[in-house]
């Protein structure tokens, strides 16, 4: 299988975003923003297109329009998280710029290639990397999961109580916006991967399981992260060694199945009796 | 979207404008579905957004997506995955948000989950049909101006049905959303409404979605309705508006792209964003005015009327 140099590149890309998404995703499942995180999916789509039809380079419009609309949603929300409604209204307009803007590339660019630049956005490409692609997506995939290790603790502290985090001196306006700025740029990084419809799932579903599987902070952050570049290893191989199986398709279900598990696993360990019942953490709910 | 774009010129007279409008038959019947469209999601989406549950209506909206394109692998009409996909999701959305209500960041985890697995199975389904990527885009984005007199019928009965049973339902809905430990004290089955309620709200997202795509029915759906609660929180009133909203932005949105290259898609997302954003800021200022001028104003805010 490393046969390929597009394997090694998937792999080489591919780990550190995954591990990235991971552990981004423990910190937006924490938050309660997985919602948030969607809607930043669905940005890195139109801002990709909004580049694509003027032609100016792809990542470049997924960088810039994933940050900038995450910092919105921080500034429309208090204490930088923004309200369900909020994103939605914003997101649905910036969909219909999507639109827009596909229809200004497919016209501009009258050729074979026009129909599959939309769906190479909306579902990814990893097998499309060349090898200096790859390294970017892999140093950039780094620098972000050394980003969110470097703000953990306060991020942990102030996404679980605000209000004590607050009271103790913890910036946790400053580390909302830090914390989205973050999740754009790994939105961008995860879009040239699975693509902007799917990266939800590498954010939500490891994430989620490592949630159900332990209530301790750090260990779960390890195993979102863990859990995730899990996911991506089997839906590689398995995409791989079935031709007709797409990548980010292999990739995600392998993710959902594992968050399946866990909740199959929480259940039953749910109903049976326990010498000492862990609290429900109703984490980061104001 | 213009065939002979010599036929579509613009004048000031607005009634020659409408006449020409209505003069196709595929113009006759994107408006009837659209207005269809646009008082169900209206309607739909102003509980959903009472109700909190954004997040699963974005989601039911995507799963339309994976099912168009499993029926097309199979060959089954449309609709057939349209309706049969978001019914499902709407089955498993609830199973799944059903034990998990006290934890919201859990349930979300779940329904983020579930809406990537959905995509993911249509990405699957897309590739190994590949005769539908040509009609990916209208898949995701909508074909508003290819709507067929058989469609506009097959909407007109889902509408009826859907809103049939968020009328018969709406007092103790209203209820259940808005305080639901008091209405299950009071003998309200908030469960039962729950689900009742996600399935009604996959119907209608359905069928919205065959008009507007799957990715813009949250234009009609959350935005009229966000909008409709800045201004007023009254049930009846409030209700009404988001309406009211719907219909403009789908009626103004249609018969601006028929004058212009652009999506319809963009034209309605953008005007109803476009009202929401106007509303907040007209909001916001009034608010302002209100505490600088009045400081212990007694008439509460949410019960501003803007002219």
């Amino acid at each position: 299988m490393f046969a390929h140099e597009f394997m090694r590149n998937a792999f080489l890309a591919g780990t550190p975003i995954a591990l990235a998404c991971g552990l981004v995703g423990y910190f937006v499942v924490l938050r309660g923003q997985v919602f948030a995180g969607d809607a930043l999916s669905h940005v890195a789509f139109a801002g990709a297109l909004a580049a694509a039809a003027f032609g100016i380079d792809l990542r470049l419009g997924l960088f810039a329009a994933t940050i900038l609309v995450a910092l919105g949603m921080g500034g429309l929300g208090e204490r930088a998280r923004a309200d369900d409604v909020v994103i939605g209204s914003v997101f649905a307009w910036i969909l219909g710029l999507g639109a827009l803007f596909l229809s200004i590339f497919t016209s501009d660019a009258s050729g074979t290639t026009t129909g599959t630049a939309g769906v190479r956005v909306l579902f990814g490409s990893i097998f499309g990397l060349g090898l200096g692609e790859a390294l970017v997506a892999a140093l950039i995939g780094l620098g972000a999961c050394a980003a969110i290790l470097l703000i953990a603790r306060p991020l942990l502290f102030s996404s679980v109580d605000p209000a004590v985090a607050a009271a103790r001196g913890v910036p946790v306006r400053a580390l909302g916006f830090g914390f989205l700025a973050i999740l754009g740029v790994v939105a961008a990084e995860a879009t040239q991967a699975v693509g902007a419809l799917l990266l939800l799932g590498l954010i939500a579903a490891p994430a989620g399981a490592a949630r159900l599987l332990t209530s301790r902070p750090y260990t779960g952050l390890a195993l979102a992260g863990a859990l995730s570049v899990l996911s991506l290893w089997v839906g590689l191989t398995l995409s791989y060694s079935i031709g007709a199986l797409p990548p980010s398709s292999a990739i995600i279900a392998t993710a959902v199945a594992i968050f399946a598990a866990a909740a199959v696993k929480a259940r039953l360990g749910a109903s049976r009796p326990r010498p000492h019942s862990p609290r429900a953490r109703g984490a980061g709910e104001a | 979207m213009l065939t002979d774009p010599a036929a579509a010129g613009l004048s000031w007279n607005l009634v020659t404008d409408v006449r020409e409008l209505t003069s196709f038959p595929f113009m006759v019947n994107a408006l009837e579905a659209g207005t269809i469209v646009a008082v169900m999601a209206a309607v739909v989406g102003w509980f959903m957004v009472v109700r909190q549950q954004t997040f699963a209506g974005h989601t039911l909206s995507l799963v339309a997506f994976p099912g168009a394109a499993a029926a097309s692998l199979a060959a089954l009409p449309l609709a057939v995955g349209y309706f049969g996909a978001c019914a499902l999701a709407a089955l498993v959305l609830s199973a799944v948000s059903g034990s998990g209500a006290r934890n919201r960041s859990a349930e979300s985890a779940a329904i983020g989950s579930v809406q990537a697995f959905a995509l993911a199975c249509g990405f699957l389904f897309v590739s190994l049909y590949s005769g539908v990527l040509n009609n990916l885009d209208s898949l995701l984005f909508g074909t508003f101006l290819g709507v067929t007199t058989g469609q506009v019928l097959t909407l007109l009965l889902i509408a009826a049905a859907v809103l049939t049973l968020v009328a018969l339902t709406a007092r103790p809905l209203l209820f259940a959303s808005v305080d639901p430990d008091v209405a299950r004290a009071n003998g309200v089955p908030v469960r039962a409404l729950a689900v009742g309620f996600l399935v009604v709200l996959g119907l209608a997202v359905a069928a919205t979605s065959q008009i507007t795509g799957a990715l813009l029915v949250f234009a009609l759906l959350v935005t009229p309705a966000a909008t409709a609660q800045q201004i007023t929180m009254r049930p009846g009133p409030s209700l009404f508006l988001s309406v009211v909203l719907a219909l403009a932005v789908t009626w103004v949105g249609l018969g601006i792209a028929y004058f212009s290259v652009y999506p319809v898609g963009f034209w309605v997302t953008s005007l109803s964003f476009g009202v929401y954003v106007a509303v907040r800021i007209v909001r916001a200022v009034a608010e302002r005015r209100d505490r600088t001028q009045e400081p212990a104003s007694p008439e509460p805010v949410d019960s501003l009327v803007v002219q």
